[in-house]
């Protein structure tokens, strides 16, 4: 149970002046039920990459599947295992169009031929998800609403095909820190709830660092680093300044204090860990 | 120093699409000297983006005023030369380039002011010279990086040798690398003398001000240097705004009884304060 890349090459205009190889065999796995973060600098490759997850881009060589089945293969198979999928863009309030947050909500249920109540019922829960009263808010027109809101609205627009893999590419982008962290606090708590799995793409490395139990850092077309982000951190963090990704500020504030003589852990990500380990270095050094 | 930008009483309101009169703004009394760098920040809806449109009459005040060089933007006649004085820089990049090639979108401002052929050719040169872009001044833009692309940008407002450049959130869709150009750029020109106002909800970025000004629901909640502002954790959290993360430390630890001056805002600071 789980999505597979099998070799996957993926080149933008091939045969043209043009061409540019994206990913250069790319093999992984991410099971199901995981919170997996991909990361990298812009031109890393990490949306090529996800927009092969539910058949949006083809594969130039090698096999992606979904649950054993070949997306891109013919067939009914193919189609179900593809809407296993779902796909939250960037700036997906950029993609609401219709006249009232039910409908725009329930565009997707309606066009997999599901009933009223059933649509219903989706809608519901989705607004549920995204923390927005279905009484107050159904009715509205999408477009009068903050931009927090209206990014919460396409979530919901997705969430509501009840996918079993979600991948949300930088969900937080622009939105001010508590928008910010109320998106991610709801993904998080749908992916505890419901168990769905979570692919978050991000350039935020504090936000990815909070969350996800699995990094994969993309750098040219590859992989350069696949792990726990404790263990990214700890270990690579040469490894991540040559991919050009950002290591959370905590971690950077911390090198510094080391730098200077006071022997603080580097496991700290958050910063209440933060503040732990300084206050234990602190004691540790005044009783020497 | 010289008053460039001034509001008094400035108030912004609007009737929504559910005729609920709508607040935007209100009574705000802000100064923006030449040469200064001003960051503005408050969280989505608090009316800083609102503001910034009124720095160069893209807003008329619908109470109070705005002053720029002393005119106020809701005369007319002074028009035109309050856009050619403070010039815009918007969130998205790929909504700002007009152009095929960069330098006719830097030469797009400039030739719409009428300005001779010749002298154009010299604006473009320097401006892209002043945001480190030369080499690509016979690029398409869409080959471009997300911070490439908001340096062209602000070269597009240099050639019209503003006075004071606004930008709104200019590095908002920018990944850390263009982050840091778009920055190291205002920074640089603002060091050359150019007045800046910085609308951001990324603190680290706000450090770099001589004033942070901080908007909540449409009022001024407070301004200060950055260590003035920064160092009230608290308020700002209360506010929803975040703070650089060695003031949030430096707040964490002075919870824990330890003895950090409140002025600590930057790892620098924090380093030195516990590892004397």
């Amino acid at each position: 149970m789980s999505i597979v890349f099998k070799d996957v090459s993926y080149v933008y205009m091939p045969g043209t002046p043009f061409k540019q190889t994206a990913l250069k065999k790319i093999n992984f796995e991410i099971k199901k039920g995981e919170f997996v973060g991909i990361i990298g600098h812009t031109g890393s490759g990490k949306s090529t990459l996800v927009q092969h997850m539910n058949g949006l881009l083809k594969p130039s060589l090698g096999v992606v599947s979904v649950e054993d089945i070949d997306i891109n293969g013919k067939g009914d198979a193919a189609r179900v295992a593809k809407r296993k999928v779902g796909m939250v863009f960037q700036y997906p309030e950029h993609q609401l169009f219709e006249e009232t947050v039910y409908d725009d909500i329930a565009f997707g249920p309606r066009n997999i031929g599901l009933d009223a109540e059933e649509i219903e019922r989706r809608v519901r829960k989705a607004l549920d998800f995204v923390g927005l009263d279905f009484n107050m808010f159904s009715g509205r027109s999408p477009f009068q609403l903050s931009g927090g809101q209206m990014r919460r609205i396409a979530i919901a627009g997705v969430v509501a095909l009840e996918p079993e893999y979600l991948i949300l590419d930088e969900p937080s982008a622009g939105l001010d820190p508590r928008g910010r962290e109320t998106i991610l606090d709801e993904i998080f708590k749908l992916h505890n709830s419901t168990g769905v799995t979570v692919i978050l793409v991000s350039h935020n490395m504090e936000e990815v660092a909070r969350f996800v139990d699995r990094l994969i850092v993309m750098h040219s077309g590859e992989i350069s680093l696949d792990g726990e982000p404790r263990d990214i951190f700890r270990h690579s963090r040469d490894k991540l300044v040559q991919a050009g990704v950002d290591v959370p500020s905590v971690c950077t504030l911390l090198a510094e204090l080391r730098g200077r003589g006071l022997p603080v852990e580097d496991i700290a990500l958050t910063p209440e860990e933060a503040t732990a380990t300084i206050m234990a270095a602190m004691r540790r050094r005044d009783r020497c | 120093m010289k008053e460039l930008i001034k509001t008094v009483n400035l108030g912004h309101g609007y009737f929504g699409a559910d005729g609920a009169r709508v607040t935007a703004l209100e009574n705000i009394n802000i100064t923006v000297h030449t040469g200064e760098f001003v960051a503005i920040i408050g969280t989505n809806g608090s009316g800083k983006s609102t503001l910034a449109k009124h720095l160069n009459a893209l807003l008329l005040p619908t109470s109070g005023q705005c002053l720029v060089n002393g005119q106020p933007t809701d005369k007319v006649e002074y028009l035109w030369q309050i856009r050619q004085t403070v010039g815009m820089v918007f969130q998205n990049p790929d909504n700002q380039l007009v152009a095929a090639v960069v330098e006719e979108d830097v030469a797009f401002g400039p030739e719409n002011l009428g300005i001779e052929p010749r002298e154009i050719v010299r604006r473009v040169k320097e401006a892209l010279e002043l945001v480190g872009m030369s080499d690509y001044r016979l690029y398409p833009p869409h080959r471009l990086s997300g911070g490439q692309k908001q340096r062209v940008a602000i070269a597009g407002m240099l050639a019209m040798r503003p006075k004071c450049l606004v930008l709104d959130e200019p590095t908002a869709m920018l990944d850390p690398i263009g982050r840091r150009e778009v920055l190291d750029t205002v920074r640089n020109l603002n060091h050359q003398g150019m007045t800046i106002v910085y609308i951001t909800h990324a603190m680290e970025e706000a450090l770099n001000a001589d004033r942070v000004i901080v908007l909540d629901q449409g009022i001024l909640a407070f301004q200060g240097t950055p260590a003035e502002v920064f160092s009230q954790v608290d308020r700002l959290k209360d506010l929803g705004l975040d703070v650089p993360i060695a003031a949030d430390i430096a707040w964490r630890l002075r919870g824990n009884g330890l003895a950090v001056p409140q002025s600590i805002i930057t790892n620098e600071a924090l380093a030195v304060v516990l590892c004397p």
